[in-house]
């Protein structure tokens, strides 16, 4: 790092840091790649700002999404910036997927350097940018829904921890063409990230986008609990709920729990460097086998703040496209709540391989095991919930049956790892990366991804067409197997995990099948792209006003789709699990409310974009020692909200005439509507209507 | 048409070479890594290994089997198996499906116990011959192996006894790392000012990889080296003219080393200081963080 002055304009930042000034000064292949890379970013932004512009959209943008506090638009946002970065961090996936598979006894493409960035950056946007807001968006748009409820508790928190999390995103991005990103992978393991063995830009772009993230979803798990355990409507007691909200209530108390141990963890490194404290250090009285047990002490429990939400979204769409209840409800709850505790018990099964002795390693190895006891009842709960069903085959469902298929292999891997001779053996292998990502894919992905298909036409009013996202579906699933299976076998056979280059020709069959698995993967994403765009254009015919297109059990499934600012227009009461169902047996669905009452809602506040773009010059300016941005940005943030305490008039009121209108409205439309049959689920005549069996 | 046909026949062919190529790759593979072991941790390991899948079969094969009779049993439109949409209990399955992971999780479990103290890498193990004693310390893309007794150091390749136990004592002298001979069995952390302990044993003599497999920057890929396991008689010979024909590791020498490189062929010394190791490890500790000893008893 060159001298600098508290005062400088710029601070360490240099020409020689933008990507493209690299790539134009050391034109290789691997520079090559990062300057594509930043002028993708570069050219996609230029486009939708353009895009924007042309189409006058600057106004929507900023009124009805960015400065929106409603929790279906706070959690459609969610989701968009995770497909965004979902793009990125496939893309380099399957990079580092080619690179292994040319690299045997071969230099490959790319540089160690690049190979480190990208394997550092593809794990963190992974997990931080690209699963966490999926599942915060999904629980986000869902769950206030299906409890009842018209928002979230914190409807301004709420959005506050969405622009957290995106600033935090924003950054990662900005390393694509401003400078270089971590290598030190997305545990950031010191002292290997220490400012003695990793000096400049990198690091710190790691620890203040991750810093910055979680935050966010500190302030996420304290809303969404809240809103669960205080906003539910009449009757929807705790045991009512679906097992969606259940699983949304765990993982939002594992994430007021978990997530500080990150933040302390990243902050102490953050002390570390940049101003001299010696907590990781190698001398000093530095340990960094205190920075394993913070960041696993997180790290554990947050495989369950992902994996939770989506075994609440199998539990919905299996029972839905069973045309059944659930099988065994209290007992899914019971192992639900189970794993939450339990995952707080494991987390020292990451390193067992740092010398703490036989039995600490044992009692640790079996609480990890112990998972596996309610996780296996999950499974067959669910293979239950189909028995005595009708089983319809949507996209939705062949995604939760490929999970529950490949996620056992995971499971059976993951109890192999349990055992610390075993780990012994392959930790820090492709064992354990074909391991996690057997959870991760099968189980946060495919379940974000039925969630999606599940719940999209509720969100915007119209079906996606079920061909592509079949399709999507089969690249997604073989892709995985191809991809992931023959890491298993590199990992017996000696191969660890951010290796840039090879010297076993024994290892390049596996890698090629495994490249060609990540071009399927990376398939499976496009259809996924070309469903939406084929969906949207034919919106008109795909529409599903009635709101009610897969006989929904749950109450989200009883409003329209899109639904209501509001929600409901009468809070509905609710007197039994599968709520919906119920009314629709009962006759009671769509009937007229007796009376209307004014609802409140949230006004729109510029306080939460407010915050989270002075939080991108926050962690820029940091980045950058940039000190008089770094205290611009936090006088702009912290002004932000004590301004904002000082505003008392944040609700706007819709009065009740306007509620009536608008809902004996779409009611006459759903009298209106035919009703369809589950066979005719994937034809135009589904507009949203389910024919309700006797 | 016969153009296509052509294309066709070339395009068979290639994809059939490739297959070939990728298959007898994959024959080839199954002689590296802890599933072809070299002596009885690995072997041990891979027999652990084996038994927890058998047994995991218990849960897993059930549900390969009963999921696709379920789909196609209670699929839309059939008129086979009864529809029932209430139905949302049993305790004959709830006791089978609570009871049977449990059972399995408790034999695993006793199993697991049992097996991390036996295969506890501290563990001396058991031989008439007492061990063969080297040091090891992690370097910045390197392996420095000291043989206390025979007072001379190795880089990047280490020489043992086949037959005879080894017992490491490691420690870095830079990052994290992790040491690991594959075919001979686990791995083991090395900390600055800390030291760990592994013990080995190759059954017959032969040569066996050896590697970091904690990431530790740019050259972390080439961070190899060579294990010889050969006789008492040959590692005789080889100290004694190592001791007589090389260089001593001086202060020089190991400013050299500690510099991040990755060394093009393995280097030997003929003698090291005695208590050279314990220095590294004192090093970063200083004097006054008595709480971690050198001698590694505290850890």
């Amino acid at each position: 790092m060159t001298s600098e002055s508290i005062f400088s304009l710029l601070g360490t930042l240099t020409p020689q840091d933008i990507s493209f000034v690299q790539t134009f000064e050391n034109p290789v292949m691997s520079e090559f790649i990062d300057g594509a890379a930043g002028s993708v970013l570069v050219v996609g932004m230029i486009i939708v700002v353009g895009l924007l512009t042309y189409y006058r959209g600057w106004k929507t943008l900023w009124f009805d999404w960015l400065t929106s506090v409603d929790h279906k638009k706070v959690g459609i946002m969610y989701i968009v910036v995770a497909f965004v970065m979902l793009a990125r961090a496939i893309i380099e996936g399957v990079l580092m997927r080619y690179q292994q598979s040319i690299a045997v006894n071969d230099p490959g493409i790319l540089t160690a350097d690049h190979f480190g960035q990208l394997f550092s950056t593809h794990g963190s946007i992974m997990i931080f940018f690209m699963a966490m807001p999926f599942i915060t968006g999904m629980i986000n748009y869902i769950m206030p829904q299906q409890i009842g409820a018209r928002d979230v508790s914190f409807p301004l928190l709420n959005a506050i921890s969405l622009w957290l999390t995106a600033a935090g995103a924003a950054l990662v991005m900005i390393s694509l063409v401003v400078g270089k990103f971590s290598t030190g992978g997305w545990t950031a393991y010191p002292p290997y990230t220490g400012i003695e063995f990793s000096p400049g830009e990198g690091v710190d772009y790691w620890i203040w986008s991750i810093s910055l993230t979680s935050i966010g979803s500190t302030l996420t798990g304290v809303n969404f609990a809240t809103t669960i355990y205080k906003n539910r409507a009449p009757g929807m007691t705790l045991f009512r709920m679906p097992l969606f909200c259940w699983t949304s209530l765990c993982t939002s108390v594992l994430m007021i729990f978990a997530m500080a141990p990150l933040t302390i963890a990243t902050l102490m490194l953050a002390l570390d460097r940049y101003a001299g404290f010696h907590f990781f250090t190698n001398d000093l009285g530095g340990n960094m086998m205190n920075y394993a047990n913070l960041f696993w002490l997180f790290g554990h429990p947050e495989v369950y703040i992902l994996i939770l939400p989506a075994f609440g979204v199998f539990s919905e769409v299996i029972s839905t496209f069973s045309g059944k209840t659930i099988y065994g409800y209290k007992s899914l709850v019971i192992a639900t709540m189970s794993i939450a505790v339990l995952s707080f018990t494991v987390w020292l099964h990451h390193f067992f391989t740092m010398g703490q002795g036989a039995n600490v390693n044992a009692i640790f190895g079996i609480a990890t095991m112990l998972i596996g006891v309610p996780t296996g009842v999950k499974v067959y709960d669910w293979l239950l919930t189909m028995v005595r069903g009708r089983i319809r085959l949507t996209t939705a469902m062949l995604f939760s049956i490929m999970f529950l298929v490949t996620f056992v292999i995971g499971g059976l891997t993951g109890v192999i790892l349990a055992n610390p001779p075993v780990d012994f053996a392959v930790h820090n292998s492709l064992f354990l990366v074909a391991h996690f990502h057997n959870m991760v894919i099968p189980g946060v992905l495919f379940g974000m991804i039925a969630g999606y298909q599940f719940w999209f036409p509720k969100a915007f009013g119209f079906r996606l067409a079920e061909r592509w996202g079949k399709a999507s579906f089969w690249c997604w699933s073989f892709g995985f197997y191809l991809a992931f299976m023959p890491l298993y076998a590199l990992g017996l056979m000696g191969a660890m995990r951010r290796t840039v280059e090879w010297f076993r020709p024994e290892y390049l069959g596996w890698l090629q099948v495994s490249f060609v698995g990540a071009l399927l993967l990376f398939s499976g994403f496009l259809f996924l792209c070309v469903q939406l765009v084929v969906s949207i254009r034919q919106r008109d015919r795909r529409r599903v006003p009635a709101g009610d297109p897969w006989d929904g059990r749950s109450l989200e499934w009883s409003n329209s789709a899109p639904p209501p600012e509001y929600n409901f227009a009468v809070i509905p009461h609710v007197s039994g699990k599968d709520a919906f169902t119920q009314m629709k047996q009962e006759g009671q669905a769509y009937a007229s409310p007796s009376a209307y009452e004014d609802i409140a809602v949230p006004k729109n506040s510029i306080v939460a974009p407010v915050i989270g773009i002075a939080a991108i010059a926050f962690g820029f300016a940091l980045v950058w020692h940039i000190w008089w941005l770094v205290a611009l940005s936090f006088l702009a943030m912290w002004g932000a909200v004590i301004a904002r305490s000082f505003v008392t008039d944040t609700e706007r009121v819709i009065p009740a005439s306007k509620v009536r209108a608008d809902h004996e409205a779409w009611l006459q439309q759903v009298r209106e509507c035919t009703t369809t049959s589950r066979e005719q689920e994937d034809t135009n005549s589904n507009v949203g209507r389910a024919e309700v069996l006797a | 048409m016969r153009r296509h046909q052509e294309l066709t026949k070339i395009l068979v062919r290639s994809a059939g070479g490739l297959l070939l190529l990728m298959l007898s790759s994959m024959a080839a593979a199954a002689s590296v890594g802890f599933i072809n072991p070299a002596g009885p941790i690995a072997e041990a390991l891979r027999d652990h290994l084996i038994f927890i899948v058998v047994v995991m079969m218990v849960v897993i094969v059930p549900l390969f089997i009963a999921l696709p009779w379920v789909l196609w049993r209670y699929r839309l439109g059939t008129k086979s198996g009864s529809y029932q949409p209430n139905w949302e209990f049993s305790w004959i399955l709830e006791v089978l499906i609570w009871g049977l992971p449990a059972v399995i999780v408790v034999v695993l479990g006793w199993n697991l116990w049992h097996q991390s103290y036996e295969l506890d890498p501290y563990k001396p193990l058991a031989s008439t011959e007492a061990p063969l004693e080297i040091e090891a310390i992690a370097l910045d893309w390197k392996w420095v192996f000291i043989y206390p007794e025979q007072g001379i150091v190795s880089v990047n390749e280490v020489m043992i006894v086949a037959g005879r136990p080894v017992s490491f004592r490691l420690t870095s002298g830079t990052v994290m790392q992790s040491f690991m001979i594959p075919r001979l069995g686990g791995q083991i952390y090395t900390m600055a000012g800390m030291v760990t302990k592994m013990n080995l044993l190759a059954s017959e003599p032969g040569q066996f990889r050896g590697l970091n497999t904690q990431y530790n920057g740019m050259g972390f890929a080439n961070q190899k080296f060579m294990t010889h396991a050969v006789s008492q008689a040959d590692f005789d010979r080889w100290a004694t003219n190592m001791s007589a024909s090389r260089p001593p590791l001086n202060q020089a020498a190991w400013a050299q080393l500690t510099k991040p490189s990755v060394l093009a062929a393995p280097q030997f010394f003929g003698s090291v200081a005695e208590g050279f190791f314990t220095a590294v490890v004192a090093g970063f500790t200083g004097g006054s963080h008595h709480h971690i000893k050198a001698d590694g008893t505290d850890l």
